[in-house]
């Protein structure tokens, strides 16, 4: 008994380091490059700039339509760094280097998510401000701050396994966000009603049935991801 | 080490692999020569675990695949045309994260020993973006090395390296040989592989189709006995 408890914690710390070490390698390496962040980033601004300019803010109205702009923006971004981050494990092989590794493959895939929601809550922290700036809003609300969490990881959750499924298409550009965006939906949904719940200071048994939805979203496709990514990246 | 029966692989209606049948003993270096879409590197991703096979018996250091996989990686380690190598990190940080992946202990002390075999000790703070091709071979090498695995698959190790490469190249792999290690190798490269291993074995049309000894060849060379094979 105390032999098998001794087993599972090894096989445990064994998928957590894995996991952090991914994570690591992940962050370091966009370190030395920053190529992912500063396309993500880069194209964050432009999407807020040109619905900046595309749309003719009335002062009331802004707080109607900044949590659909926001929502736009970061999964717009998001597309971005999710491609990329398998793009750069497949085109020089990395990805049979992480899947040669004897730990179960699921640890491969929280590596990625974690590293992947890193980047997007960077991008995330930096467009905010620009955003409260340009559009005369105030965003620095816990509420806000908490959904944009959880949608962001509802968002990677999906996007990660999606996008190992699509880096091994040729066409893999257009076929991520074909792929994500129906089924990232109730996702954005969810996040722009309760955004703009907490925005408009609306009271909160308004905005629990939305948060619920995010919070069970995240839990249920993580669950899934769990058990199909063996399955996704094998061929 | 490596025991093969009937084994088979489809991509959708395509059959690439039809029943191929392939053991390999304990220190055995094996060649596996063939021409383009005979299968070498879909039967070399099957034994890394990488591919499922579509039916067939497949045992590694007594080890089922697919349903043990996790037991038969832990036994291998792989080299193929790429370098499976992060371009953004460097040589050490690179066999650090591999390491830490194959949960092994005194890892420092091991990424020393690595980068010394295969001749990178002075250049193991480098990012490997700036190492040549066949200095990211070397790497290769070193990290498919690292968890000081059973058996080692070579797929097609010399494509794109130039002559004194592909010679540092042949060195390592008879040094990565020597150690009792059961090493597959699959190239087009005959007068290479034919001064390295100890069996042959051609693959066409998803089978073996012939095997030879090194002894065995006799006053033939490789590329007589592998037209012969195909032939026939």
């Amino acid at each position: 008994m105390e032999v098998q408890t001794a087993v599972n914690r090894t096989q445990s710390n064994a998928y957590l380091k894995a996991v952090l070490a991914i994570v690591w390698k992940d962050l370091a390496a966009e370190l030395r490059s920053r190529e992912l962040l500063a396309a993500m980033l880069v194209f964050a601004l432009l999407v807020i700039l040109i619905f900046n300019f595309a749309i003719e803010l009335q002062p009331t109205l802004r707080s109607t339509i900044t949590p659909g702009v926001l929502w736009a923006t970061f999964s717009f971004a998001g597309t971005l760094g999710l491609n990329r981050s398998m793009a750069i494990e497949k085109d020089r092989g990395c990805l049979d280097g992480l899947l040669l590794a004897p730990v179960d493959r699921s640890a491969i895939y929280f590596g990625k998510l974690f590293s992947n929601l890193v980047f997007m809550l960077i991008v995330e922290v930096i467009v905010l401000p620009v955003y409260a700036v340009l559009y005369n809003t105030n965003l620095f609300n816990p509420g806000l701050l908490l959904v944009i969490l959880l949608g962001s990881i509802g968002y990677v959750a999906v996007g990660t396994l999606l996008s190992s499924m699509a880096v091994q298409a040729r066409t893999r550009d257009v076929l991520l966000p074909i792929m994500l965006f129906p089924v990232i939906l109730p996702v954005l949904l969810a996040a722009v009603k309760a955004s703009g719940g907490f925005l408009q200071q609306a009271p909160m048994n308004t905005i629990w049935p939305w948060l619920n939805i995010l919070i069970v979203y995240d839990v249920v496709f993580s669950a899934i991801a769990f058990m199909v990514f063996d399955f996704v990246v094998e061929e | 080490m490596i025991s093969v029966r009937k084994l088979g692989k489809r991509f959708g209606t395509k059959t690439v692999l039809r029943g191929l049948d392939f053991e390999a003993r304990q220190g055995e270096f094996v060649a596996i020569l063939g021409p383009n879409g005979a299968g070498k590197t879909t039967f070399l991703r099957i034994l890394a675990s990488l591919s499922r096979p579509s039916f067939g018996d497949l045992r590694i250091a007594g080890f089922h695949l697919p349903s043990q996989a996790a037991a038969v990686r832990s036994r291998l380690g792989v080299v193929s045309h790429l370098p499976l190598l992060y371009g953004d990190l460097t040589a050490e940080e690179n066999l650090r994260f591999y390491g830490q992946m194959y949960a092994l202990v005194n890892i420092d002390k091991r990424i020393a020993e690595v980068l010394e075999m295969v001749g990178l000790r002075q250049r193991g703070r480098d990012l490997v973006r700036t190492f040549s091709r066949g200095m990211q071979q070397r790497l290769a090498i070193g990290r498919a090395i690292l968890h000081d695995p059973e058996v080692m698959l070579f797929d097609e190790p010399h494509t794109g390296l130039d002559q004194d490469a592909c010679d540092m190249l042949d060195k390592l792999l008879r040094e990565v040989a020597t150690r009792g290690r059961t090493v597959i190798i699959t190239s087009h490269d005959l007068a290479r592989v034919e001064a390295l291993a100890g069996r042959f074995d051609v693959l066409s049309r998803g089978v073996i189709t012939s095997s030879v000894e090194r002894g065995g060849l006799g006053q033939r060379n490789l590329l007589d006995f592998y037209r012969e094979a195909l032939a026939g």
